[in-house]
């Protein structure tokens, strides 16, 4: 079969987008398929069109590629692709969408304000920002709506650290959100093609939790997986995860990164295309399944191609 | 954007990290990655005006002499320049550095001298020679980005000593010694780029030059003077190297040909006492037996020709209008709040926000406007200082890119700013209020915004020029 790999791409993310699409390359031609490498650039559509591949394996993250754009590039011209559609991507990029489709749809997920820029430049918005202490309560997670990785996430532990953090969090979207602080297990449940593999958690290995940096980095985070969960836990866990993938309309895979507090999960968001490099979680949960890079690859082409992909 | 066919060798197995995981050296731990440094990744696209590089202005050696040099290389040193060469490089590669070294009042003895694969090997080679695990290291800080994950990678513990306008503060170096002393502990060595420093543009005066080379002599502590830039004076008067001042007994030199010739040759050199040479040597020859002997042919063939000085003049009359092209930038489009420096030489300007602006986020903002400029926590090795400062290189640009480079920065921390004023204004300040301010110096030794003219220590005036009036 012949794929064109669509990978790198303009985001903030392009390296990690580099090296998932490098991973699935190699997966590939393992698997002899006959691979078109795209560096997403303004020849993006050309390309594909002169490749005529029968299907795209995206392998893009953050705008561009995570959030429908791409999507629905494809979908007119008709290649079928991997992961999500146009819809789901744009609201799983969105976290403040995503988190009011999650509410509606009854999963758990904190409690949060979401301002856009206008609203404390024109709109006298910071007036309204002592509410938050008896909503959210301190420490409090700032982030941009669409972003990726911590790129922008910030804790405020006071009033004095909001302002700062704000302004940091607007340096990457004209909306944000101030996400009550859930404390607990962190875990990620990655979905595949309607169903949940085993549950990955990640443990700081600093012990500062407040260390967002810490989790995007390699030998300052421990992954654990399968996770230790009794078997309540990782029911309910893996029900809501669920619960996530469908309220959003996710396809083919997706990863649901959530925490475990004292009073169950509650969910932060949901990565339309999760990270596939050597140190990503999707991978190592698909192996604790006993599936190889190579099958979880093929099985992801497999979603792709099928129908009425669910 | 096209990927060439790649041939990559096939992993047989998932969870590759794992597998690899229980091999690596315990230093590969503290060799660090972060989200700053992928963004600093995507700073090289063609379309974004890069004021973050290092990069000395190449485009106006001489194509004509380049070609000449070359032919004269082929033709009449091909054996040679296709062979192996001595560890510490050719003689001739020495009778051109010693010269060099001669252009700033200093006299080394040629014996004293190895060539290096620039001066970042220089760097390496010094610290393989002299830094064990848990071994002290002190530098300025902000220090050069480059050196940090030397230091890193050879598990030193690194102390920074912060900088004001005349260079590393030697009173609080003297301050780390003595505590150290309390402990028992001594660093290896100290680590300073004195004229027209990377990244702070700042040169350290003659009393601490003097003041640090009897430091050493006193206490028979090793001094790394790093001095890349020290011949691309635009104004001022010359000072003489720490090497010059000590005589190179105490002071390890590090030199360079990428600054006034090509980093493309990388072509470097230290200069060592006798019994630290040695080491020295030895340990360039397990790392790479010898320097490329054909750009060593290249820089023999270029002092030939005895025109060396002027280009060095002709670089830097391009690096001093392009300094004043982008100090005049940063008064049109920079906040009042900011600082900044006003280097006498070099390649970069240090500029400091207030201290509400991350600079790794305004790097992700400023991209957007396709602008690029390296933020001040590369430059530190506990990454959450220089958090709101910057450093700007101008020699990589010509005047058009800067001014527009610098606009376009300067657009996007006057958004920040405004946002922040509407955050915390009186009326916000009731529900949430403005941090408060408890130095007039951040951590970074260099002054916070609003106290640029201010006097400190005992007439010790800091230095950065207040931005003019033009604020955006």
């Amino acid at each position: 079969m012949k794929v064109a790999v669509l990978k790198g791409g303009r985001s903030l993310e392009r390296g990690v987008s580099l090296r998932s699409g490098a991973r699935v390359e190699d997966a590939l031609e393992r698997l002899g398929h006959e691979v078109v490498s795209i560096d997403a650039g303004g020849d993006l559509v050309k390309r594909l069109a002169a490749g005529s591949p029968d299907v795209a394996f995206i392998a893009m993250h953050g705008l561009g590629g995570e959030d429908g754009t791409v999507q629905e590039l494809l979908e007119i011209l008709g290649i079928p692709f991997t992961g999500p559609g146009v819809a789901s991507c744009a609201r799983c990029m969105d976290k403040i969408l995503a988190k009011h489709e999650l509410r509606d749809a009854g999963v758990p997920t904190p409690d949060w304000f979401a301002f856009n820029e206008t609203a404390f430049r024109e709109l006298g918005a910071a007036d309204a920002l002592s509410k938050l202490e008896e909503r959210l309560g301190f420490p409090l997670v700032v982030k941009p709506s669409r972003g990726g990785s911590a790129l922008g996430v910030k804790f405020a532990a006071s009033w004095y650290e909001v302002p700062e953090a704000l302004v940091s969090a607007f340096s990457y979207d004209n909306r944000i959100l101030l996400e009550r602080f859930a404390e607990g297990r962190e875990l990620a449940v990655s979905v595949l093609g309607g169903e949940a593999l085993p549950v990955v958690e990640a443990i700081p290995s600093g012990g500062d939790s407040y260390d967002f940096e810490a989790r995007y980095e390699i030998g300052r985070t421990d992954f654990i997986c399968p996770a230790e969960l009794d078997a309540a836990d990782e029911a309910t866990v893996t029900a809501v995860a669920l619960a996530a993938y469908e309220a959003l309309g996710c396809s083919g895979f997706s990863r649901v990164d959530l925490i475990l507090t004292a009073d169950g999960p509650q969910v932060l968001e949901v990565n339309a295309i999760p990270g596939l490099t050597d140190t990503s979680l999707l991978p190592q949960s698909a192996e604790a399944a006993g599936m190889s890079f190579e099958g979880l690859v093929e099985r992801i082409l497999e979603l792709a191609l099928r129908p009425a992909a669910a | 954007m096209e990927e060439t066919p790649h041939r990559r060798r096939a992993h047989t197995r998932t969870r590759d990290l794992e597998r690899y995981a229980g091999l690596f050296a315990a230093r590969t731990g503290v060799m660090r990655s972060s989200a700053m440094r992928d963004l600093m990744a995507i700073t090289a696209r063609p379309e974004v005006i890069s004021l973050a590089g290092g990069l000395p202005d190449t485009s106006t050696f001489p194509a004509g002499t380049f070609a000449a040099q070359m032919t004269r290389i082929a033709q009449e040193s091909t054996a040679e320049a296709l062979q192996y060469g001595p560890t510490e490089g050719f003689a001739e590669t020495v009778d051109c550095i010693v010269e060099v070294m001669g252009a700033e009042g200093m006299l080394p003895d040629p014996d004293d001298v190895i060539v290096t694969t620039g001066g970042q090997q220089a760097i390496d080679l010094i610290c393989k020679t002299l830094v064990d695990p848990g071994d002290v290291v002190v530098c300025e800080a902000p220090t050069y980005p480059g050196a940090v994950p030397v230091f890193c990678s050879y598990q030193a513990e690194t102390i920074q000593i912060d900088c004001d306008e005349d260079g590393m503060r030697i009173e609080e170096l003297e301050a780390v010694l003595a505590q150290l002393d309390g402990e028992g502990r001594r660093p290896k060595f100290v680590y300073s780029v004195p004229s027209f420093q990377n990244p702070a543009g700042v040169t350290m005066s003659l009393g601490r030059r003097r003041r640090l080379v009897e430091l050493a002599r006193q206490r028979e502590l090793l001094v790394v003077e790093d001095n890349p830039y020290g011949l691309l004076r635009f104004g001022g008067e010359p000072l003489p190297p720490l090497y010059q001042l000590d005589g190179g007994d105490f002071v390890i030199y590090v030199g360079t040909f990428s600054k006034i010739l090509s980093p493309g040759i990388r072509l470097g050199w230290a200069v060592a006492p006798p019994p630290v040479m040695e080491k020295i040597v030895l340990g360039k020859q397990a790392s790479d037996l010898c320097t490329s002997t054909l750009t060593q042919h290249f820089v023999r063939e270029y002092f030939a020709e005895g025109r060396w000085r002027e280009y060095i003049d002709d670089l830097v009359e391009i690096y001093r209008g392009r300094r004043d092209t982008m100090v005049a930038a940063l008064r049109d489009h920079f906040p009042a709040e900011a600082t900044w420096t006003e280097p006498e030489g070099g390649l970069f300007i240090w500029a400091t926000l207030p201290e509400y602006i991350d600079t790794s986020d305004l790097l992700a903002k400023a991209l957007r406007e396709d602008v690029a400029f390296v933020p001040g926590q590369a430059a530190y090795v506990d990454e959450s200082r220089g958090r709101s400062s910057m450093r700007l290189n101008f020699s990589g640009v010509d005047e058009e890119e800067i001014r527009e480079g610098v606009r376009r920065i300067g657009k996007a921390i006057a958004e920040q700013v405004e946002l922040y004023g509407a955050l915390t204004s009186d009326s916000a300040a009731s529900s949430a209020p403005a941090q408060s301010r408890e130095s007039d110096v951040d951590a970074t030794g260099l002054p916070r915004p609003g106290v640029a003219a201010r006097a400190k220590d005992g007439g010790d005036v800091l230095p950065f020029r207040k931005s003019g009036e033009g604020s955006a």
